[in-house]
């Protein structure tokens, strides 16, 4: 059996695993490996061939491949190994993990600490429950992504899309410019949770009409698909009756959401948060298990890629201080979502915290002129105001290291104050 | 005549109403919350602009190639801007940034690589 042992252990050398790695070398710490199972690194933004990536972080626009070699020649640089076409199947709570490849077979990788960065898939079509028949043309939006971008194949040519998450927007404009006819763009809520900014340069600069409270109720065709029935939706989200449209199309795009990839996670026995479908963490990125962060997509879902990979240069420094062994004991502070927000991370803080810790949340509704504010047992410990919440980005209010002075347990509510 | 512009630039994206002379020019800008906003709607209003960015197919290579433009081009121009990419023929290896067509349509931006392929 290939047997071998590492300082770090990084799985997924998308833009999280590159960013924890560069960053965990940077704080010192050699024999660092990340293990890929495409076989080339980057991740989604390998497919992301657009622009906007990056206005936060290099403070100029990239495309997805820009953003990815920029960390991919900075790993190079740094001299980190990167295992591509191998598939990660196990981590165990004592930091053993194992893999398998074509070229080295089954192997068994002893760490000091292990990084997951293994990212998001798209919510698929069984888990919307649309009636109709199982025929070929129905594909995810990331999916159709790929075929378009990275194997130069078009899905099909008459396109509806279900959904208007940002992936299913960018991808009705990659193919109208490959030249297929997209149809509509159809939502189920009133609002679309894509960016403002891919709903004008994506539909209206086609003149796709967006059906906003409208869902596909029908799917036809026998081999192929042949049409898809769309229906406006009452305010419980039920199809009403006689508002029925026909399209005709040969290929369904869903653009309906994102769930972290955790079963290697849930597998190591690490604690899953209900609100995030990610790992419960600390302000330092680390899991239920010690030794055990994550970060990125596979921790909770963001919107730019600027904030993966500011999280996962904390988590891989805070990586390389467990593996050097600074890392204190210490009791914890609950954090708890409160009235206006969902899935909070981290979800508990260590005490002996002694850094700003930034608390990342998604904002439940549209909340204009209000304030975010954090109480610490009934008590305001502090307050960011915003013009505008939304819950197609993600918030951040960040408790400075006074403001946790003097608290060394009970719990912090994350709320919303509306005006 | 009126045109609404929904603002681009940040999250609270404001819904700007445009008033143009019969000449097509901008005699005011409302709905604004900052002066960007309305530089926006001018922008949008004069001569909107776009990136392009699409992948084009390279002999000897499964992959395509992803492309961008240099710089924003006119928006008109996006249907020919795509046509005239249909015609480049690309051999390997190419590097990110390697200029594939200089000038594309005299619009001053090229069609420039955004990934190495070997």
């Amino acid at each position: 059996m290939n047997e071998r042992f590492v300082n770090i252990l990084i799985v997924g050398a998308g833009p999280a695993g590159l960013a924890a790695a560069i960053s965990a070398r940077e704080n010192g710490i050699t024999s660092i490996l990340i293990v890929e199972r495409e076989n080339e690194p980057g991740g989604i933004l390998r497919q992301c061939i657009h622009n906007g990536f990056g206005l936060h972080r290099f403070k100029e626009e990239l495309t997805g491949p820009e953003y990815a070699q920029r960390d991919i020649d900075r790993v190079t640089e740094l001299g980190i190994p990167v295992e591509c076409s191998t598939m990660v199947l196990s981590v165990s709570p004592d930091l053993t993990v194992t893999c398998i490849s074509s070229s080295k077979g089954f192997q068994v990788i002893h760490a000091k600490a292990v990084v997951l960065a293994m990212g998001c898939r798209e919510r698929p079509r069984g888990a919307l429950c649309t009636p109709g028949t199982r025929c070929a043309g129905i594909y995810s939006a990331g999916t159709a992504q790929r075929f378009v971008n990275l194997e130069g194949c078009m899905p099909g040519k008459r396109v509806v899309i279900l959904g208007s998450g940002d992936i299913g927007l960018i991808m009705a404009r990659r193919m109208t410019l490959q030249g297929a006819k997209v149809l509509a763009c159809v939502e189920i809520m009133p609002y679309s949770s894509g960016l403002n900014r891919n709903i004008v340069q994506c539909l209206e600069d086609y003149d796709i009409p967006l059906y906003l409270s409208h869902t596909v109720t029908d799917i036809r065709g026998r081999e192929r698909l042949e049409g898809v029935t769309v229906s406006a939706v009452d305010e419980n989200r039920m199809p009403v009756p006689g508002t029925e449209i026909e399209f005709d199309c040969d290929t369904l795009l869903l653009s309906c959401g994102l769930i972290p990839e955790n079963e290697l996670t849930s597998a190591a026995g690490i604690a899953i948060s209900p609100a995030t479908s990610g790992a419960i963490v600390d302000e330092t990125f680390c899991t239920g298990v010690p030794g055990i962060f994550a970060c990125g997509n596979v921790l909770h879902v963001h919107d730019l890629v600027d904030y993966v990979s500011d999280e996962s240069f904390k988590a891989g420094a805070a990586a390389a201080a467990y593996v050097r062994g600074g890392r204190t004991e210490s009791s914890f502070i609950a954090v708890r979502d409160g009235d206006g927000v969902r899935g909070t991370v981290p979800q508990k803080i260590r005490a002996a915290a002694d850094q700003p810790v930034s608390l990342m949340f998604r904002p439940a509704a549209v909340y204009r002129n209000s304030a975010a504010v954090v109480d610490w047992d009934g008590k305001e410990i502090c307050r960011k105001k915003a013009m505008i919440f939304t819950p197609g980005e993600m918030a951040l209010v960040t408790l400075k290291a006074e403001d946790l002075r003097g608290i060394s347990g009970g719990t912090l509510t994350v709320r919303i104050e509306r005006s | 005549m009126e045109r609404m512009i929904t603002c681009i630039n940040c999250p609270v994206g404001c819904r700007m109403t445009v008033a143009l002379s019969e000449s097509g020019e901008v005699v005011s800008v409302t709905g604004n919350t900052c002066p960007r906003g309305a530089a926006y709607a001018r922008q949008e209003c004069t001569l909107p602009e776009r990136m392009i960015t699409a992948v084009i197919p390279v002999e000897g290579s499964p992959v395509p190639l992803s492309v961008k433009t240099s710089k924003p081009v006119p928006k008109s121009l996006i249907p020919e801007v795509m046509r005239e990419l249909g015609h480049v023929h690309v051999s390997l290896p190419v590097s990110a940034g390697q200029v594939i067509l200089g000038n594309v349509l005299e619009t001053g931006s090229d069609i420039v690589a955004t990934r190495n392929l070997r």
